[in-house]
């Protein structure tokens, strides 16, 4: 069994279509520990030595937030530059998150052609997540590709919320019970809609 | 050793009496009365010398009108020019006639008649300032009335002093041997040869000479004694200041109280207004309160019990005539309940001026000699009894009229989700957050004004004392969420937050405390969350004080932010301590154990900050090893 801890930002929840839902649906996942982090620091003071205790205590860590300026909402980013510490994170002592696994699970409001070669932002969305890849490489972790919903924004009016939801709840109960392959997601651009390719049948790896 | 003897005595009077009768809720007007009724006609300590010290301290009166001219900005006072000629003027003009037609009625010549009707027409400017001030209902509806009244009142002070003495029955105009000090009878004296429209002119050339000196001169001197940097030297020339005033305004024959408003009101804009304030205030107190000493030891028992029922008649009917002229006035401006009655009742009596006035009406020859005497006696009695109305005023008629205008304490007919009690500075905030915020917000406070006040800017307040549960239960705890405790008395809101809890346990109930201790007495009492009053301010203070001593802002508030997070924790440290054995040995060794931290925290800043939890993500990693 693995622990996954699913860290939500989102500054306006009240107004969110989509990441709300879900985070409701990974809060009612076993084996899950869901944290929103706007609501346990609205004044940005994060506690250090709490958070850096949730990370020992868990294998799999999602960053679960809309994609905001091809990065996160600015409390995950202060929670990276406090939490990450160096001696804990990296450097030559820091090797508390050696061998867990890190992910995004996020919503763009552009839709999937957006994130191309030829698109938009010229560049697939997982080269435009490199920063979180580098870091998950300079923490020893394992970085598995992102898990996200395109243009959510219309996501509720053509009835692709639920749908999505189901896949969250499928990935994160797969995740918990070891039966979801990780080298697989690693090295693939998305996870969703090809996520049964990861889930395994049968026996936990 | 005189003076000094007579001085040990009013001081020992005033020492002794005045904090008894504040303790006892009679305000310190009436504490100097009786302190001046015990050591003059009771013990007879003082006695022939009260006429004298009289004269003297009625310069406490000049001071205060300076010291009320200093809060009133000439904008300010033109804004008020309608209440002046209009409230004010109707009341000299109205109380005057009526009492004249008393007086003729009784038997008086006319002259007489209109002299005293006059003279009594003035109230007290010192007893009712002073207890509107220290009942803070000088900014109320009926507060500023009032005080436009009075300021009416001193200004007519000065067509008296000329008018009096044409009074004079036989028409002998005697030399003015009795008047002195305040209306400084004896003042128009130096320019009596000269012709009417002489003397005019130099009257105005006076105020308009207080006007421009204090306009443009008075502040270049103050500012060169201020950068003396002697205390005293700024003191001496404050009340240079206000001495030279009085004596030029004595000199041309005007009111010196008049004259010094004039120029409290000019130097109300300037600069060093604060230190002037500061300055006087205490010798306005003194003297004031030596002037009331004064009053109450000059009154003159053996005629008071000769004829006990016609003084004692005499004053109430006189109070009675003025209460009945003010009344109908504040129907007549419109005042609403409450203030009217405060407007009415407080200014019933008459005035200080009324013994100035007397002195120059007898020297003239207005009066006869017993008239005088008695009516001075009966002066000093409606002063006496003043203090006796505002407490009238105070616990009975405010409450009644607060709770009789469709706000009683049971008929709260709004449900909130929130009740607030006590609307003090800060309950106010608390509220005002909550309610712009869009919540339905039901607020319980003890204090009539206060309630009065909020309604006035459109914010529905119940009158109740919060601690009372069938007041408290009347405000729809019951259906409430949220109960915030913001009531002044420590005890008091402990008592409260305890009933609520124990009566209503699905209210939250956050609460404002005094300090940690009171924060752990409200969280046994039951409340939710108690957060000391002043922490949160303060730290924002101190957070700044931090930038101006050369700390980076972001700098600033990450200590603010480290100091508020262990001083919670200390917070929490500490309960079980305190708890446990209250201010002991272990919860003091504990204390010292977490300010030696707090103070190896703060103090830590390069380097060496490991301890700080939001710092340490901001420190660069050591040199060589950031990326390995």
């Amino acid at each position: 069994m693995a622990k996954v801890l699913v860290l939500f930002a989102h500054p306006r929840p009240d107004r969110s279509e989509v990441n709300l839902p879900l985070f409701q649906t990974a809060q009612s996942v076993q084996g899950v520990t869901a944290k929103d982090l706007y609501a346990e620091y609205p004044d940005f003071g994060i506690d250090v030595d709490r958070e850096q205790a949730l990370l020992v205590a868990h294998d799999v860590i999602v960053f679960q937030h809309p994609l905001y300026w091809y990065s996160t909402p600015s409390i995950l980013k202060e929670w990276q530059d406090l939490v990450l510490e160096h001696g804990f994170a990296y450097g030559l002592h820091g090797k508390a998150l050696r061998g867990k696994t890190l992910f995004n699970a996020l919503t763009t409001g552009a839709k999937p052609e957006a994130y191309s070669a030829d698109g938009m932002n010229h560049a697939d969305l997982r080269s435009l997540l490199a920063p979180f890849e580098k870091t998950a490489d300079l923490c020893g972790m394992r970085y598995l590709a992102p898990f996200v919903m395109f243009g959510a924004g219309r996501a509720d009016e053509e009835n692709r919320l639920n749908i999505h939801r189901n896949a969250y709840d499928d990935l994160l109960k797969a995740l918990v019970a070891d039966r979801f392959d990780l080298e697989k997601a690693s090295s693939a651009a998305v996870l969703t809609d090809v996520l049964d390719d990861f889930i395994l049948k049968g026996e936990a790896v | 050793m005189e003076l000094l003897s007579a001085a040990f005595v009013y001081l020992c009077a005033a020492v002794i009496a005045v904090p008894i009768a504040n303790r006892l809720g009679l305000g310190s007007v009436l504490g100097y009365l009786i302190a001046g009724v015990v050591i003059g006609p009771v013990i007879g300590l003082v006695g022939s010398e009260t006429t004298d010290v009289q004269h003297f301290a009625e310069f406490g009166v000049v001071m205060m009108l300076f010291l009320v001219g200093l809060e009133l900005k000439p904008a300010m006072l033109w804004k008020m020019r309608q209440q002046l000629i209009g409230l004010g003027g109707l009341q000299v003009v109205g109380t005057t006639a009526v009492l004249a037609g008393f007086g003729i009625a009784f038997g008086l010549a006319w002259q007489s008649a209109l002299a005293l009707g006059m003279i009594l027409a003035l109230s007290s400017t010192a007893i009712v300032l002073q207890t509107l001030n220290e009942k803070g209902w000088l900014k109320t509806q009926g507060g500023q009335s009032s005080f436009s009244v009075l300021l009416t009142q001193d200004i007519a002070v000065i067509p008296m002093l000329a008018v009096l003495p044409l009074l004079a029955l036989g028409g002998s105009h005697g030399a003015d041997s009795h008047g002195d000090g305040h209306g400084g009878g004896h003042g128009g004296e130096a320019l009596a040869s000269l012709p009417g429209w002489v003397q005019m002119l130099v009257i105005l050339a006076v105020i308009a000479a207080i006007i421009i000196a204090g306009r443009h001169l008075l502040r270049p001197i103050f500012r060169f004694i201020a950068e003396a940097r002697l205390r005293e030297i700024f003191t001496a020339t404050a009340l240079l200041l206000v001495i030279g005033i009085a004596l030029l305004m004595d000199f041309v024959g005007l009111s010196p109280a008049l004259g010094t408003f004039l120029a409290g009101v000019v130097l109300s804009d300037s600069d060093y207004r604060h230190e002037l304030e500061a300055d006087i205030e205490p010798f306005k107190g003194l003297l004031l309160g030596l002037f009331f000493l004064t009053v109450g030891a000059g009154i003159d028992f053996n005629l008071l019990f000769g004829a006990p029922l016609v003084i004692v008649g005499l004053a109430l009917g006189l109070m009675a005539v003025k209460f009945a002229v003010l009344f109908g006035l504040g129907m007549l401006f419109k005042l609403q309940g409450a203030d009217r009655w405060l407007f009415a009742l407080g200014l019933a009596q008459a005035g200080e001026f009324a013994f100035v006035l007397f002195g120059i009406a007898s020297g003239s020859g207005v009066f006869e000699r017993d008239l005088l005497q008695t009516m001075t006696l009966v002066v000093a009695i409606s002063m006496l009894l003043t203090p006796a109305l505002f407490i009238f005023y105070e616990k009975v008629v405010a409450p009644r009229a607060v709770a009789s205008s469709d706000r009683e304490p049971d008929a709260i007919d709004s449900r909130g989700r929130v009740v607030v009690a006590g609307m003090g500075r800060y309950g106010q905030i608390v509220s005002r957050m909550l309610m712009t915020s869009g919540y339905d917000v039901v607020i319980l406070d003890h204090d009539p004004q206060t309630i009065d006040n909020l309604h006035r800017i459109g914010i529905r307040t119940f009158y109740g004392d919060a601690t009372r549960p069938d007041l408290l239960h009347g405000t729809g705890l019951d259906d409430a969420d949220v109960f915030i405790a913001a009531v002044d008395d420590r005890d008091k809101q402990t008592l409260m937050v305890e009933h609520v809890a124990k009566t209503y346990p699905k209210v939250k109930i956050l609460a404002r405390a005094r300090d940690r201790h009171h924060v752990y007495e409200l969280e046994n009492a039951g409340a939710h969350y108690a957060e000391r009053e002043v922490f949160e301010g303060a730290l924002s203070l101190g957070r700044q004080a931090l930038v101006e001593l050369g700390r980076h802002p972001y700098r600033a508030r990450s200590k603010a932010q480290e100091f508020r997070h262990h001083d919670l924790a200390m917070l929490d440290d500490l309960r079980t301590n305190y708890n446990d054995g209250g201010v002991d040995k272990s919860y003091i060794d504990a204390m010292r154990a977490h300010s030696e931290t707090m103070f190896e925290i703060m103090r830590a800043d390069r380097g060496e900050d490991r301890h700080e939890r939001t710092e340490r993500g901001w420190n660069p990693p050591p040199k060589g090893d950031a990326t390995l």
